[in-house]
């Protein structure tokens, strides 16, 4: 509401006496409009208060909707000035005048539409001169416009001649019928609304009545930042590999080497997730400009001829694919030098985990982009087993409050056993795949130098696929990407994953 | 992972048993397997042509089966449900053999080292086919040429009717104006010069074009009489087609990966030997390569494993009897043994039958024991190694900072790492020569052509798809960027950097000076005077992308690490951004 200026509160205050002091002697206001012109008040103003009035039970007031007639800007002036077919005529002297002279006498829209009224009203002759073909002219119009404007009513068939003349336009009037209210009192003690420091320093708020607070409304909104959802579920995941004594593994290098994205983690080089359909090479820097050489000549060793009890796949094996750089396609790139810088270091047992950013070219969809990120939990220790495999996610997962889970057997190209994980989804009523797992493959661990007697089991899950369930969004573009609304980042709750 | 598309009725008739849906899914669950889409054939015809009409009630129900990718025997619905009637127990798995002797021979010209210098044969006697066999047969192929044999790159597949061929075969590599035959469904007879032409305008063949279209020669196979058997990978010829009445059939395998076309060969003979005279036997085929080296194909020899019962038990967690194991492997097709090791430990010793290619390592004998055992009833463990929880500091550094940021009022953005050419320079109104960034080689579309240099184009981008949040706007993000870096292996590196952007009816220039200074007032750093090496202090700039005279470097202990300042209207015009924006960006790593 704007605030009104310190004339218009005393003239407001005017009014509200006004038509309080009425109602003391009278049952009813019948017609806002009609009391507003009877006492000299703005109607508009009278509403106003007559609203305020209302909304405290001083009076109960009832709409009264009436359509009426206005004059447009041109009504307005013919009002005045008369009809432009009179002041043609009456412009005309009693000798007559050429058109030229006549039409220099007047405005250049009321000669148009003056002079072809006129002669639509037979008032002129036009030869030799222009001059006045009867002796006496009434105008109706002006008339008819100033019954309007004083608010009388006139014939239809007047009433349409002036619409399309477009000299009248209609209005919806609308007014009150006004009455006493529940809490009617001939003077009205103001109601306060806030209690303010003024309030407060005078005292007087033991004396103040206090305006009813409408509790059906909303607060104001509050200001200041907010984070994104996408990275609000990061955080929980964060936390719970915390707590389940998770070491963070350094992600930040999109840029990997076919070497560590692939061949070490031994895919071999003809595998189709290594096509240009399915991953991002690049033109600048196009390969990596050194590898690990000892490591290099053991995992060429293991693709081509196996070892460490393997048959190996059987190919010819080549540098050149190793060295090609990609924009990583998943963090079991990192997962790879985490292992191998362990096996040189000298092995521990560890747990690591990672949530970071992964590059896929494939077609973009409401499920899949180019890019996301890439949930990652490895653990490595001496005679792992399968069975831990399977506690382990059963305990990730039920921190998540996913509690029902179960494991098919799948293919990976660098684990095996490998398991989908799925869970039951109470909603959809089915299995859902929630991730994929697996034990690190033999021949993927040993060329590293890792003990033969350590195992590594490995999960991975999508960070946007659980975000998408927890927010209810069906499309993946409206999560992440420049096209998100601001709205949708504003407005989510906190996310209570790992929460028990 | 591979579809393939089986009739669930010749499906559960060849496993001699009705399952329901939900049966069969849970047993394919159990296999690993999975039961993609119930369909029918004229569904897959409609879908395929956009069409929508409404099902038949007489169509035949089609199964999608989704198969590991590393599992060719299962590509065929006579491989599938042979594995699912050994799995559950109705048979036992087949012993393939072949035939005494090679009566037919192949022989190896040198000239086709330069282009495909593989070939391995085989021959299927007495086969009766009949239209769904003969269907399978074509499909399997189809389907191996798509996966294993990577689009017919490492490994072409060539199946002829014996009966209208003569051996001895060669397989040689001669010009294409000299190959000249009557192609697979065509009368005509073409030279391979014109052939390549002809099928430019085949959808099916044109994308096998390239494999030999630029090698002077090209590889193909002729019998004794000069009869051109086919021209690999592209064609076959007319008149060794098989057909329904089809007795004898001949396979060769042209490949560049001798091991690959090994497994192609072993994967049609195994399956489809169950169609002939004598159930599982393959006649084989003398290959005699240019040294004169003979070959006996197929190699269908059956290699055994042997593995350690406690390597298998201590794998999976599990304590199971030898005999135990063996139930479980013959149930995936690894018959089995119990053996005593040299040092006294039992042993099993797995017999892997030629169509288990994907059997590399003891690791893949583990993995059948826990499937048939049932990976549902393994019992759950945890490791028992205590582990300290650690966090990366750079990650750890990035989420305070992030906070701060946000409690200073700004709105989290998380924007792409790739993005076009276009918005990393020109819309910036930056040179292509101040690149220090990594381009993409094979960009599916220009989102994709740059790996971003800067924060800024995603903050700009995002501005310019909210131009209705009421303003002001004040957006941030903190992400990684990637520079050139030739210290790094692969040439290089991430840098954490963080931007934010206030956009008004006014530039808010001092909005985002107040939030550097904010910044570096949480990071413990204090202002120093213009030139002091200790501290930070700003000093005027001159970038393209900002107005001139409100823009600034910030140098931090004598370093530049980012800069701020009103955006030049031309870069609001190129980002359809309409009121005045104020930007920072900074590598946060130095605050580390």
């Amino acid at each position: 509401m704007v605030a009104l200026s310190d004339k218009e509160v005393t003239k407001a205050q005017h009014v509200e006496e006004v038509i309080l002091s009425h109602l003391q002697t009278h049952e009813e206001i019948v017609n806002s409009g009609e009391f507003a012109k009877a006492n000299g008040l703005e109607h508009d103003l009278l509403l106003s208060v007559v609203q305020s009035l209302h909304g405290f039970n001083y009076v109960e007031a009832q709409d009264i909707k009436k359509e009426a007639w206005v004059l447009t800007e041109e009504g307005n002036s013919y009002a005045t000035l008369g009809s432009p077919e009179v002041q043609v005529y009456k412009a005309i002297p009693l000798e007559g005048i050429s058109r030229e002279d006549l039409q220099k006498k007047l405005d250049v829209s009321v000669f148009k539409i003056g002079f072809a009224k006129a002669m639509g009203n037979k008032w002129l002759e036009t030869k030799p001169l222009v001059s006045r073909k009867v002796s006496n002219v009434e105008d109706q119009v002006q008339q008819q416009l100033v019954h309007i404007r004083n608010g009388q009513d006139l014939a239809a068939a007047d009433i349409d001649a002036l619409k399309k003349r477009k000299l009248i336009i209609p209005l919806i009037w609308k007014g009150y019928s006004i009455r006493k209210g529940t809490s009617y009192a001939p003077k009205r003690t103001k109601a306060a609304t806030d209690l303010t420091r003024e309030v407060l320093q005078r005292g007087t708020w033991k004396d103040l009545v206090f305006k009813d607070y409408n509790y059906n409304a909303l607060g104001q909104p509050t200001e200041g930042g907010h984070l994104h959802p996408l990275l609000k579920v990061r955080a929980q995941f964060r936390e719970i590999f915390l707590e389940m004594g998770f070491e963070e593994m350094p992600t930040n290098n999109f840029i990997e080497s076919s070497f560590w994205n692939f061949d070490a983690l031994f895919q071999p080089q003809q595998h189709p997730a290594r096509d240009s359909h399915d991953t991002f090479f690049l033109q600048v820097p196009e390969k990596a400009q050194f590898l690990p050489e000892d490591y290099l000549q053991r995992v060429k060793e293991i693709h081509e001829h196996g070892g460490y009890g393997s048959i190996g796949y059987g190919y010819n094996w080549k540098r050149e694919d190793a060295e090609k750089n990609v924009l990583r396609t998943h963090t079991t790139a990192v997962s790879s030098r985490m292992l191998y810088k362990l096996a040189q270091d000298g092995f521990t047992p560890k747990r690591y985990f990672s949530i970071d950013r992964v590059f896929r070219n494939e077609a973009v969809d409401r499920t899949h982009l180019a890019e996301f990120h890439q949930i990652e939990g490895v653990v490595c220790d001496r005679g792992l087993t399968l069975g831990d495999l399977i506690g382990v996610l059963n305990e990730f997962f039920s921190r998540l409050g996913i509690r029902k889970l179960r494991f098919k057997p799948a293919y990976n190209p660098y684990t095996e056993p490998s398991m989908e994980i799925f869970s039951y989804h109470d909603t959809l009523k089915k299995w859902v795949e929630v991730g994929n797992s697996g034990m690190f493959r033999p021949e993927m661990l040993l060329p590293m130098g890792l003990p033969e007697d350590v195992s590594v089991i490995a999960w991975g899950l999508s960070l946007e696929r659980p975000t998408m369930i927890l927010y209810g969004i069906d499309n993946i573009r409206d999560l992440f990407g420049h096209k998100v609304d601001l709205k949708l980042i504003k407005s989510n709750p906190i996310c209570r994953l790992g929460m028990r | 992972m591979p579809t393939v598309n089986v009739g669930r009725d010749r499906l559960y008739e060849a496993l001699q048993q009705h399952y329901s849906e939900e049966e069969f899914d849970e047993l394919c669950f159990d296999f690993g397997i999975e039961l993609d889409d119930v369909t029918t054939e004229k569904a897959i015809i409609r879908k395929e042509k956009h069409l929508q009409e409404d099902t038949l009630e007489d169509e035949e129900i089609i199964y999608k089966i989704e198969v590991p990718a590393n599992r060719y025997d299962l590509l065929c619905l006579e491989g599938l449900a042979r594995a699912l009637r050994i799995f559950t127990g109705k048979q036992g798995s087949p012993t393939f053999s072949l035939s005494s002797s090679a009566i037919q021979k192949m022989y190896v010209q040198p000239e086709t080292a330069l282009i495909r210098p593989y070939v391995v044969c085989a021959i299927l006697r007495g086969i009766t086919f009949n239209q769904a066999r003969y269907n399978s047969f074509i499909d399997l192929q189809d389907r191996l040429h798509q996966n294993l044999c990577r689009k017919r790159t490492l490994v072409a597949i060539g199946t002829h009717d014996l009966g209208t061929l003569e051996g001895p075969f060669t397989y040689e590599a001669l010009p294409p104006s000299e190959i000249k035959f009557v192609p697979l469904k065509q009368r005509m007879e073409f030279t391979a010069e014109e052939l390549m032409d002809f099928y430019k305008s085949d959808l099916k063949l044109k994308k096998y074009l390239h494999i030999i279209e630029s090698s002077p020669v090209f590889p193909v196979l002729y019998d004794s009489k000069r009869t051109v058997l086919s021209l690999p990978p592209i064609i076959n010829g007319a008149h060794s087609a098989i057909t329904l009445q089809t007795k004898d059939v001949l396979i060769e395998c042209t490949a560049t990966d001798l091991t690959k076309a090994k497994i192609v060969l072993n994967t049609l003979v195994t399956m489809f030997s169950e169609y002939c005279e004598k159930k599982f036997e393959v006649e084989p085929v003398e290959v005699i390569s240019s040294d004169g080296n003979a070959t006996i194909y197929p190699d269908l020899h059956v290699r055994s494993l042997e593995v350690d019962l406690a390597y298998i038990n201590g794998y999976i967690g599990v304590s199971l009897q030898s005999k135990q194991v063996i139930d479980l492997l013959n149930r995936m097709q690894l018959p089995s043994e119990a053996t005593i090791g040299s040092n006294g430990k039992s042993k099993i010793k797995a017999l892997i039958p030629p169509t288990r290619s994907d059997v590399l390592h003891p690791c893949d004998v583990v993995e059948d024991v826990a499937i048939a055992y049932g990976y549902n009833n393994i019992l759950k463990t945890l490791p028992r190694s205590l582990t300290q929880g650690k966090q990366q500091p750079l990650n750890h550094f990035s989420d305070l900072l992030r906070s701060e940021i946000a409690m200073a009022g700004f709105t989290e953005v998380l924007t792409w790492i790739l993005g076009s050419e276009a918005e990393n320079f020109w819309l910036l109104n930056r040179k292509h020569k101040e690149h220090t960034g990594v381009i993409v080689g094979n960009p599916r579309g220009s989102d994709f052509e740059r790996v971003r240099a800067s924060l800024l184009p995603g903050l700009l981008k995002t501005m310019g798809h909210n131009k209705d949040s009421p303003r002001p706007v004040k957006l941030f993000e903190v992400s990684d960027v990637v520079l050139l870096d030739n210290t790094k292996d692969v040439g290089a590196a991430n840098e954490r950097h963080l931007a934010a952007l206030y956009c008004n009816t006014t530039s808010g220039f001092e909005v985002i000076h107040g939030l550097v200074d904010r910044i570096m007032e949480v990071v413990g750093i204090s202002n120093a005077a213009v030139g002091d090496t200790k501290g930070y202090y700003i000093a005027p700039s001159n970038e393209p992308e900002f107005f001139k005279g409100r823009q600034a470097n910030i140098i931090l202990n004598g370093s530049c690490i980012g800069s701020f300042g009103i955006i030049h209207p031309q870069v609001l015009a190129n980002f359809d951004i309409l009121d005045p924006c104020s930007v920072v960006e900074l590598n946060i790593e130095p605050f580390l």
